[in-house]
């Protein structure tokens, strides 16, 4: 545990550059945080348009509204963008914020190059969106109906669409690259002087380890998408079979990166946990080591599992026992955190402000994702279940409680730190009700069909699943237009309420909570030293 | 418990740059370019070449802000840690781009290709699509659609190459060594020797690549040898001489006289640089060439 005695503005350096230059040019970590969450709100709204329209045609069986390629197009956009355009960018952004604040850095290690990762963002994001709009050109070719995971020999089909999008990855790929050697580079080289490895925050070693992660296994994807461009264009055979190549190799590259992705978007979001959790627990986070431990298990082991996702593909029988075993293996240390969590609930003198209701749900619902998990995990279960709206349902349950619930509790904790208002609590509690339930109305019925065997990526339905669609649907308009209000309590925050103190959640603990509340342009120029006794 | 005070040591934070848009913007040009050029679209060529152009203008514009920057001595120790961990990690992430490669190598050789040839459980598809097809490496796969080739052997230029590649090493730590000692005449010679040696490695595989085209039949088309030869060695290519550029950057500041034995941050880069891709070769010739 970490605290400073003073808090340390340097009132020698300038302030802000003003205008357009300070966010084009910008050096600054707050200020590239701040556009790196700016994005990722974007993105989110856009994402979940797409999400609109999927669940409006799945209200009824039939045709209504979208033709299935568009609606294919709708469902590979509608992840993409979720993932690589708000989850992994808001995660950058929290990353930006608070590491250098956390760790007694003046900024990033590598302000320019970071400035760099940030702005290939939108460059990507037009690319994504322009691989959805050309096909709606005269000679635009066929839309992009693969799913995310972009499977040939579908994907050498399709059109000039399909393209834009590998080019997309690429610079998304660069993107999270730099990004990630900042962040390394940051957290080994930039530490307050007698700030120890082990001292670190547990959101700072969760980021660490992601990085760590997202070096290993972005080039990966580059690679699989580069051959993937080869084959369409220039007359290899990686994944065509008549040529001596294999569609399967492809599946092993894409999940070589996939699975570890999925660690890549939710432990950040559990390292924001392990700071909300003390502080409205009013205890000391219980077994910060071994915290640490089972985030770099969870990574190490998630390097080794990709073919869980493949089951269904045609692999020998000993890789797909290993794959299972390894898959399951995981539940332990995902399982240890889970404990951990609890244990630093258990006893506290605890209250229920935002952040931590967010936490408690994130608890119980990422836990049952979990356990949807192990059953998927499990090979002969697999073959009923691949494929189907059960899946769908598992991963909407690890991803939204664990990646996408971790941020917003962060966004809550850490507003009053930013904007230097404490945000409208009333409504942030509103802003949470209406999200939890109606998130829990849309997908837990997805379960249901699923196990029926509803298909997914598939537009039209037996009639026997409408009801449960139904359902979905209506939890799933409710649920994002409890988005707009989320919008309506940021920009209420940022632009007034209750002044925020520095230290604004009376029990918080951490460097962050030293520097005044919004922070000065600079924080520690002069690095705080850290004593420990 | 720890607690804080106030420190000594001021910490170093650049100044705001217009660079990194720049970079955004020649990658965008880049991609968007390129996606409409190999869909014959436009004037997806230009595109492409505007944005190469903005690309070399912007790392020319960034890297001399940076050497103004270092020569006004204006960076300390921790700024240099940071750039060094930084093309450390650079260098991991493409490692693993090229371990991806391999990987495919590997995978296809030594699993898709036994399956397609009968083996294993999956005999049927060999039965019912290929039978008559022998898993044989080289092979360009059970359709060949570009006729009969050859495939190209280790011990003739690449094995030259491989030798090249490392006295190319050798020299460039020679250089090193000269740059420890502060030797600028034997630093400068290191580096000449180390790039000509760089460049002649290059000319070899461009005259192997028009060699494999004209008589060996052997192209991109040629199935998985085709594909998996060109991917790697080309992706090697490009990597020696993005590095032989780096090394020219560094002969020309090394001329200028920028180095001394305590500040050669774009030296060791570079030099890191050129030795993970003489390692790159070094698997190459062993897996591609040799096996
Ligand atoms: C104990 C933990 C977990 C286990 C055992 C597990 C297991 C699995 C398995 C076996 C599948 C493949 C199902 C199929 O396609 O037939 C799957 C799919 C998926 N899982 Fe998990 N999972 C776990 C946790 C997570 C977490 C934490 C996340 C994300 C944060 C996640 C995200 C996903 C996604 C996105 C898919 C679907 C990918 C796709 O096909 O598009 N899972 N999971
Ligand atoms: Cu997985």
């Amino acid at each position: 545990m970490t605290t400073a005695t003073h808090a340390h503005a340097d009132h020698e350096h300038h302030g802000p550059p003003s205008g357009l230059k300070r966010w084009l040019f910008s050096t600054n970590h707050k200020d590239i945080g701040t556009m790196y969450l700016v994005f990722a709100l974007i993105m989110l709204f856009l994402g979940g348009a797409s999400a609109m329209v999927i669940r409006a045609e799945l209200f009824m069986p039939g045709l209504q509204l979208v033709q299935p390629d568009l609606y294919n197009n709708l469902v590979t956009n509608h992840a993409l963008i979720m993932i690589f355009g708000a989850v992994m960018p808001a995660a950058a952004g929290l990353a930006n914020w608070m590491i250098p604040l956390m760790i007694g850095a003046p900024d990033m290690a590598l302000p320019r190059m970071n400035n760099l990762s940030f702005w290939i963002l939108p460059a990507a994001a037009l690319m994504l969106i322009l691989s959805f709009v050309v096909p709606f050109f005269p000679g635009g070719g066929t839309q992009i109906n693969t799913g995310w995971t972009l499977y040939p020999p579908l994907s050498l089909q399709v059109g000039m669409s399909m393209d834009f999008l590998i080019f997309a990855i690429h610079l998304l790929g660069v993107s999270s690259v730099l990004a990630s050697i900042n962040i390394i580079v940051t957290i080994f080289n930039m530490r307050a002087p007698g700030l120890r490895m082990m001292q670190l925050p547990i959101f700072v070693w969760a980021w660490l380890v992601t990085a760590f992660l997202l070096i290993l296994v972005v080039p990966v994807l580059a690679a699989g998408v580069t051959m993937l461009l080869f084959d369409r264009h220039f007359g290899t055979s990686f994944f065509i079979a008549a040529g001596g190549g294999d569609p399967v190799l492809f599946q092993h590259l894409f999940w070589f990166f996939g699975h570890p992705e999925v660690y890549i978007l939710i432990l950040p979001s559990l390292g924001v946990l392990a700071s909300i959790l003390p502080t409205f627990s009013r205890k000391p986070l219980f077994g910060h080591h071994s915290l640490v431990g089972a985030m770099i298990a969870i990574a190490a082991l998630g390097m080794i599992v990709w073919a869980h996702h493949q089951y269904t593909v045609g692999m020998s029988l000993a890789a797909v026992k290993y794959f299972m075993i390894m898959t399951i293996l995981i539940s332990i240390p995902v399982g240890l955190i889970i404990f951990n969590y609890m244990m630093t609930m258990w006893r506290g003198a605890m209250t229920f402000e935002t952040p931590m209701l967010f936490t408690v749900a994130i608890i119980l619902m990422f836990s049952f994702g979990g356990l949807t998990g192990v059953m998927l995990a499990v090979v002969p279960a697999d073959m009923q279940y691949h494929d189907s709206m059960f899946v769908v349902a598992h991963f909407h349950y690890v991803l939204l409680p664990g990646a996408v619930w971790g941020l917003f509790a962060g966004v809550f904790y850490w507003l009053p730190k930013w904007t230097g208002h404490m945000y409208d609590e009333k409504l942030a509690k509103t802003f949470f009700w209406l999200h939890v339930v109606s998130f829990n109305i849309t997908f837990f019925p997805q379960h249901f069909i699923g196990l029926a065997g509803m298909p997914r990526r598939i537009v039209d339905y037996n009639v026997m699943f409408t009801e449960f669609n139904m359902i979905s649907s209506v939890g799933a308009f409710f649920f994002g237009i409890s988005h707009l209000l989320f919008l309506y309590i940021i920009i209420k925050t940022v632009r007034g309420g209750e002044k925020a103190k520095a230290r604004a959640w009376e029990s918080a603990q951490g460097l962050e909570w030293e520097v005044e509340s919004p922070p000065p342009h600079h924080t520690w120029t002069t690095p705080p030293t850290i004593k420990t006794a | 418990m720890a607690s804080a005070q106030h420190g000594q040591d001021h910490y170093y934070v650049p100044e705001s740059s217009p660079w990194p848009i720049v970079a955004m913007i020649s990658a965008l040009l880049m991609v968007f370019g390129l996606a409409l050029w190999i869909n014959a679209v436009g004037l997806g060529a230009w595109i492409f070449f505007g944005g190469f152009i903005l690309l070399a203008v912007m790392f020319y514009g960034w890297f001399s802000d940076v050497v103004r920057e270092n020569l006004s001595n204006v960076y300390n120790a921790q700024v240099s840690r940071s750039f060094r961990q930084g093309m450390f990690w650079f260098i991991a992430s493409e490692v693993f781009f090229f371990l991806s490669f391999f990987g495919a190598l590997f995978y296809l050789r030594t699993i898709a290709l036994p399956w397609l040839g009968g083996e294993g459980y999956l005999a049927m598809t060999h039965h019912l699509l290929y039978s008559g097809f022998e898993a044989v490496w080289p092979t360009a796969g059970p359709q060949p659609t570009a006729g009969e080739f050859e495939a190209m052997g280790a011990w003739g230029i690449p094995a030259l190459n491989t030798a090249i590649l490392l006295s190319s090493g050798a020299t460039l730590t020679w250089a090193h060594w000269a740059l420890k000692k502060n030797d600028q005449k034997q630093l400068i010679w290191g580096l000449i020797a180390t790039v000509v040696l760089g460049l002649i490695f290059v000319g070899f595989q461009a005259y192997e690549y028009i060699h494999a085209y004209r008589d060996l039949n052997l192209t991109l088309e040629q199935g998985i040898y085709g594909s998996t030869f060109f991917m790697l060695t080309g992706f090697h290519g490009f990597h020696v001489i993005v590095g032989a550029i780096m090394l020219l950057a560094v002969l020309g500041r090394a001329i200028k006289g920028h180095f001394s034995p305590h500040n050669h941050f774009a030296f060791e880069a570079a030099a890191w640089y050129w030795h993970f891709v003489d390692v790159v070769w070094l698997a190459l010739f062993v897996f591609v060439y040799w096996l």
